[in-house]
């Protein structure tokens, strides 16, 4: 059964597994038992139900684009809006989960790590709306990328360590985050912000999520009264999109798509797509997944416009529904995202997340040749944490464009 | 009976201690490891574990990861690492434990790196990120070619934990002596000695203590518990400044080490 995975090792069929230095299986071990416990709990999942509810504005709406649906001109386009979410992402939904969690195991000190930003803010917020010390990990050129991210996280209290080893991007920040785990174990948790690393996370992380899909399939049905014919999100680790496909995995008929960034081009280093060149079965961060890495093993570098797609390793539940061919996984260039970001800001006022950008991108692109057909997109985010890469990257835009060009395409 | 088992048979029997010394092959350049172990040796180390770099060392602190930075930018690949231990053996026959995270070993193949390591002059494969759990089919491929297998033991492992790792370690059992990842300390933890405890009354096997061991004296605290003690960001630091006279100063290094465990 699809919907069953992982094992009770925490496999996804050959996937996922508990990869770690043995200082952090007992840890690992724990966090386990702590959150199987907290699942049967109804008081916990009452008060993460409620706080979902009253703080982070649940459920989120579905929205229906009729003016872009209209201009493509075939399927109808349907946005899940998570971008409307408290912080702007859907990663509140975790950070939520497991800070809560970090309280009932009595650990008052919590870490994360963050690529664009949203995971480590989303966290700060949830440390500081639950009284918890917070320090986030983030790559020094992601702090660059995002800064106004940086300075969310540190308003809300939380310190921000700037990692400057390897690619000082999302994979070090994790790596740190890490060390900084085995180093503290006792009263530290570490609130992993995606669908990735060792077991529990993956699973733990996409239970967090599943409201989304829950919700969505639940309004796509009062809305329309039948199931979407596909359902596209981005996937970085896979957070957003293992919420969103896992309440579908079941409707064998409804298409699962999940978009990888495409980057700048195809050769190594230039993308952070696990299933084009370079991507083959390994180890990184606890976790037996498709990774980007060259012929000898070694984690190769990655690159994204967005920071948190930024990553050489897809969840471990995206690699086996990968192989049981129930989702396809396809990649966006960093160019069809951002054309993708100013169509729907022009057609719908929707200013998205660059991350949330490529699963725009690609529903766009096939919109035009499925008359009749629904398409639910993940809004994983939405896109003022990336004004200041919108700006770099469409310098035209400084200046005044005739007015509501429709037709506008970056440069 | 591996080559290891036989030195730290010896090494009981004559009532010492064995100095377990790690070095990252290939740094600062895959040409001159070969001395550096023998310099190692020359200065007393009774094993050698010779790190494989990987670009994503998650239990290792920042000398040890920079050790394996500067490996890489010189080009070093598991091939070249296996290159440097045929050339080690046809000077030595000190014992090498290759040292390596997971993925570099996935990759090779593992029935093939088991073949090539043993032919190499490998006795034995530690892999940091490998646990008990995941090991069962692995270990496999490394025992069809007579390598021993080391575990890492750990203060928060259980006792269970404890179990297995006894069960599937052969050669030595290596505890880590703290929670952390590896880097110079000032003190032994107040942990090591519990975990030795703990490991004793689960196995004969010998023990080595490891992780944030840097001076003669922590050296000689380490030797008193347990049966070898694990030297390596300390060795690595002194690769790290380089310069003129390195082999010489490594061996110098290692020796006070050595004379700590007296
Ligand atoms: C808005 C948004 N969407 C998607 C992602 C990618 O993460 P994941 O693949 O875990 O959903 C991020 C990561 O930072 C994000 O901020």
């Amino acid at each position: 059964m699809l919907e069953q995975q992982p094992d009770a090792s925490g496999h996804f069929g050959p996937y996922g597994g508990r990869f770690v230095p043995e200082i952090l299986m007992s840890p690992l071990d724990e966090l386990e038992q702590a959150y199987r416990a907290a699942r049967q709990d109804p008081a916990f999942q009452a008060e993460l139900d409620r706080l979902l509810k009253d703080y982070a504005g649940r459920p989120t709406p579905l929205y229906h684009a009729r003016r872009l649906s209209a201009k493509l001109g075939g399927a109808e386009i349907y946005f899940k809006r998570e971008d409307l979410l408290h912080t702007g992402a859907h990663k509140i939904n975790n950070a939520l989960g497991q800070a809560l969690l970090a309280r009932r195991m009595g650990k008052q000190r919590v870490i994360a790590e963050t690529g664009a930003g949203q995971h480590g803010v989303a966290t700060a917020t949830a440390c500081a709306l639950l009284g918890l010390d917070c320090v986030v990990y983030m790559g020094e050129e992601d702090m660059r990328r995002q800064r106004l991210n940086v300075f969310r996280m540190r308003m809300l209290g939380a310190k921000v360590v700037g990692v400057t080893n390897g690619s000082r991007t999302l994979k070090d920040a994790i790596s740190e985050a890490m060390r900084d785990w085995v180093t503290n174990i006792e009263d530290t948790f570490y609130v992993l912000g995606s669908a990735l690393g060792a077991h529990p996370y993956p699973m733990m992380v996409r239970d967090f999520h599943r409201v989304i899909g829950v919700e969505a399939r639940a309004q796509m049905l009062a809305a329309t009264g039948r199931l979407p014919d596909s359902v596209f999100a981005c996937v970085g680790g896979g957070s957003n999109a293992i919420g969103i496909f896992h309440p579908f995995l079941n409707d064998r008929q409804v298409k699962l798509v999940g978009v990888e960034a495409g980057g700048s081009g195809n050769g190594q280093g230039q993308h952070a797509a696990r299933y084009q060149t370079g991507g083959s079965p390994g180890v990184l961060h606890g976790c037996f997944s498709m990774l980007l890495q060259n012929d000898d093993g070694q984690v190769s570098l990655t690159h994204s416009v967005s920071a948190g797609l930024d990553y050489a390793m897809i969840g471990p539940e995206h690699a086996f529904l990968h192989d049981e061919g129930r989702a396809e996984y396809v990649s966006c260039t960093d160019a069809r995202a951002l054309t993708a970001a100013v169509e729907i800001s022009r057609t719908e006022g929707l200013i998205p997340a660059l991350e949330s950008a490529h699963a725009v991108a690609e529903a766009i692109d096939r919109a035009a040749s499925a008359p009749g057909q629904i398409f639910l997109i993940n809004l994983s985010g939405r896109g003022d944490k990336d004004i200041d890469i919108y700006r770099e990257h469409l310098p035209e835009l400084e200046q005044d464009m005739v007015t509501n060009d429709l037709n506008y395409r970056p440069a | 009976m591996t080559s290891i088992t036989a030195r730290l048979n010896d090494l009981r029997a004559q009532k010492r201690k064995a100095l377990v010394a790690y070095v990252t092959a290939g740094d600062p350049h895959p040409d001159r490891t070969v001395e550096l172990v023998l310099a190692l040796e020359r200065g007393g180390a009774d094993i050698i574990e010779l790190g494989v770099p990987f670009s994503d060392p998650i239990a290792d602190g920042p000398t040890i990861q920079r050790g394996a930075e500067r490996a890489l930018a010189a080009g070093t690949t598991m091939r070249g690492v296996l290159r440097i231990a045929s050339e080690i053996r046809t000077h030595s026959d000190v014992p090498l434990v290759l040292f390596t995270y997971l993925n570099p070993v996935l990759k090779y193949g593992l029935p093939a790196l088991a073949k090539d390591a043993k032919a190499s002059g490998i006795d034995g494969v530690l892999l940091t990120d490998l646990s008990v759990e995941e090991a069962d089919r692995h270990l496999e491929a490394l025992r069809a070619h007579d390598l021993d297998t080391v575990f890492l033991a750990a203060p928060t492992s259980s006792d269970r934990r404890l179990e297995l790792v006894a069960k599937y370690s052969t050669g030595f059992v290596y505890l880590v002596s703290r929670a952390g990842v590896t880097g110079e300390r000032d003190t032994l933890s107040g942990s090591a000695a519990p975990l030795v405890q703990r490991m004793r009354e689960l196995t004969g096997l010998p023990l080595a203590l490891g992780f944030g061991i840097s001076t003669p004296q922590q050296a000689g605290e380490a030797a008193k518990l347990a049966d070898a003690v694990v030297v390596g960001s300390a060795l690595v630091r002194v690769v790290e400044q380089g310069g003129d006279g390195l082999e010489e100063r490594l061996e110098a290094f290692t020796r006070g080490l050595k004379e700590g465990m007296k």
